[in-house]
């Protein structure tokens, strides 16, 4: 029997990859602030996110959303009231959103219309890490609901964020939310990222999140296309 | 549960790479970093499943596990040891520059070039 190695070297999700750092690129030429948001289910994205859209465009921001989820349009439809366009990626059981549903569900917006894209993430703390959307910035939430230690629980993911937000803390005290306890765990697998603190509820620190998604653009292309020559 | 999907893009990309259609592949090494939300044992179990049928379905999977890199600002160190802790082990800096843990990489196949799938 005659073996043979080859060196491939090749990045397994490089495909989605490459189809998301097109993305960024058209993303910059339209010169439009895009975020991914990602956080468990239930902590409160999609409220944020009406609060946030109707916040941006009562200030003559042109924002827009793409929202992930495993079925239904129930959230499209929450979001739509806020008066940006919306539209629902339907992933049929997939736990996680890939580039290419991005390429596909932004066929026929105008980009250089935009100033601001809001990506929903499918409910998930694991699977959406590996995935690069073409994002400027990722987003991580935390609810106060679920634990403060829970940044412990999913390091991967927290440390991958470019910020991270709180949500619901107008039921801080109900549910006895620690919150040094809280920040000292998300300090420790992402000692850099601003965090910010909102209610979706009151309207706390949405504003504080809508300046920061509009002012920054980090770009944090895949460890993989980092290393290629 | 992602590993599926992962699993599937490794034997499409090996297959692409394969000098023929018909060569069998004897083992496929993997370098998959502890940054990158991949479980392998989760991985290998997917793995088995994409690999029948194709001329991965004999082949080995090798899963390297790659540790987290920072970059110390204070005193240079390297390596953690840890996912849940990005303080520097050595002097205690917090670290935020992450350089290495999120690879998702094939490193290499073997092939065996004299028999064929039937």
């Amino acid at each position: 029997m005659t073996t043979r190695i080859v060196d491939l070297r090749k990045g397994i999700l490089e495909k989605n990859d490459l189809l998301a750092q097109g993305l960024r690129a058209q993303f910059a030429d339209a010169d439009v602030h895009v975020s991914n948001w990602v956080s468990s289910p239930g902590s409160g994205k999609t409220a944020l996110l009406e609060t946030l859209l109707t916040t941006a465009i009562a200030r003559g921001v042109a924002a827009a959303a793409l929202v992930g989820d495993c079925a239904t349009d129930n959230d499209a439809k929450r979001l739509e009231r806020s008066g940006a366009p919306v539209r629902q990626i339907v992933t049929e059981s997939m736990c996680h959103l890939e580039s290419d549903m991005i390429a596909t569900y932004l066929e026929g917006w105008d980009l250089d219309a935009l100033d601001l894209l809001v990506i929903e993430n499918v409910g998930n703390l694991v699977c959406p890490t590996a995935y690069d959307l073409g994002e400027g910035t990722r987003v991580a939430l935390l609810s106060v609901t679920e634990g403060e230690d829970k940044p412990a629980k999913y390091p991967q993911l927290f440390n991958s964020a470019d910020v991270v937000v709180i949500t619901k803390t107008d039921i801080a005290g109900a549910v006895e939310w620690d919150r040094d306890a809280a920040i000292a765990a998300i300090r420790a697998v992402n000692p850099g990222a601003p965090i910010v603190e909102t209610s979706a509820r009151t309207g706390d620190g949405v504003l504080d999140l809508l300046d920061l998604l509009l002012a920054s653009t980090p770009i944090t292309p895949s460890p993989q296309l980092q290393e290629a020559p | 549960m992602h590993e599926l999907s992962v699993a599937h893009a490794v034997v499409s990309t090996v297959v692409d790479a394969l000098p023929t259609p018909d060569t069998r592949v004897l083992q496929v090494r993997l370098r998959v970093g502890e940054l990158s939300g991949l479980v392998p044992q989760a991985l290998e179990f997917a793995y088995d499943v994409a690999a029948q049928g194709t001329p991965l379905e004999d082949a080995a999977l090798v899963i390297e596990r790659s540790p987290v890199i920072i970059d110390c600002p204070s005193c240079g160190h390297q390596e953690l040891s840890s996912t849940h802790d990005f303080r520097c082990p050595v002097c205690a800096q917090p670290c935020g520059n992450v350089v290495g843990g999120k690879e998702l990489e094939i490193v290499d196949i073997t092939l065996d070039e004299l028999v064929t799938t039937p």
